[in-house]
């Protein structure tokens, strides 16, 4: 067995055991922090799929920025524990987790039966210098310009937004 | 790459699925939003795996531009449920139901 095959299975461990922590635990700060985990399992499957710019960006803004953000609006509104997964309305959480699964499988039968594995042929070396920072800078600031220029001014816009919707009503 | 794709897209799947599990059976809405960001990420990972399988970068640079949404998003949501924590004082979004005809 390879190294990549055992880091894509700890990785992928990682992230599936996380994620199904994270929607069953009752404490909403426990549930951010598996997430964060589970951010780190994808980042570390992003490395080994050769993309180092989108894994150190995984974990900068997504474990760093976000989930921080997360964690203090959770400490700051300290919701109550929630119930029990079969206390309340039982039939629709079954029902819930039923439709999830039959999707799950059907996507699951559609991959292994149309197979895009066989359609690509990957080449190692391209792949390793389509994820460099440098590959991706170039990208942006010339084919996606105008893109990343928008994106600046969402985030500008979402700043105002936020700081609008969570001030004070002045009266 | 001796990973067929398939297994990344499979991993990618189950996270969305389980992410949408999170938002059907969750009642607390920073949960719910929570597992927003989680079907975000498994998209993304489909997305980094396509791109790096056809040795093109287009797809990392699009996963980008999902984590400046997501930021955003999170950033309005948030200032959305403190707001909405302020006139309701709940965070259990079977109560929260004034828009409910």
């Amino acid at each position: 067995m390879s190294l990549e095959i055992l880091l894509f299975i700890v990785f992928s461990l990682i992230s599936v055991i996380s994620a199904i922590l994270m929607i069953t635990r009752s404490n909403a700060v426990i549930s951010a922090l598996y997430l964060i985990l589970n951010f780190a399992g994808l980042a570390g499957l992003y490395l080994l799929l050769n993309a180092q710019f989108i894994a150190v960006t995984q974990v900068i803004v997504y474990a760093g920025a976000i989930m921080v953000l997360f964690l203090f609006v959770i400490m700051l509104l300290k919701p109550e524990h929630e119930k029990k997964f079969l206390e309340a309305k039982p039939k629709l959480k079954i029902f819930a987790v039923a439709i999830a699964a039959i999707i799950f499988l059907q996507l699951i039968y559609l991959l292994f039966f149309s197979k895009p594995s066989e359609s690509l042929s990957p080449e190692m070396t391209k792949s390793i210098d389509s994820g460099t920072i440098e590959a991706i800078g170039k990208q942006l600031y010339t084919n996606y310009l105008l893109p990343f220029e928008a994106a600046g001014f969402l985030l500008l816009a979402a700043t105002v937004g936020a700081l609008i919707l969570a001030k004070k009503k002045i009266e | 790459m001796t990973i067929p794709i398939e297994y990344y897209l499979a991993l990618s799947a189950f996270m969305f699925l389980v992410g949408v599990t999170g938002v059907l059976i969750r009642r607390n809405a920073i949960v719910v939003f929570m597992s927003i960001e989680l079907m975000l990420n498994s998209a993304n990972l489909t997305l980094v795996a396509f791109s790096s399988y056809l040795g093109n970068s287009v797809g990392q640079i699009f996963v980008f531009f999902v984590m400046t949404v997501a930021a955003a998003e999170a950033a309005v949501g948030l200032a959305i449920i403190i707001a909405l924590f302020r006139n309701k004082l709940t965070l259990n979004i079977d109560e929260i139901n004034i828009l409910k005809w």
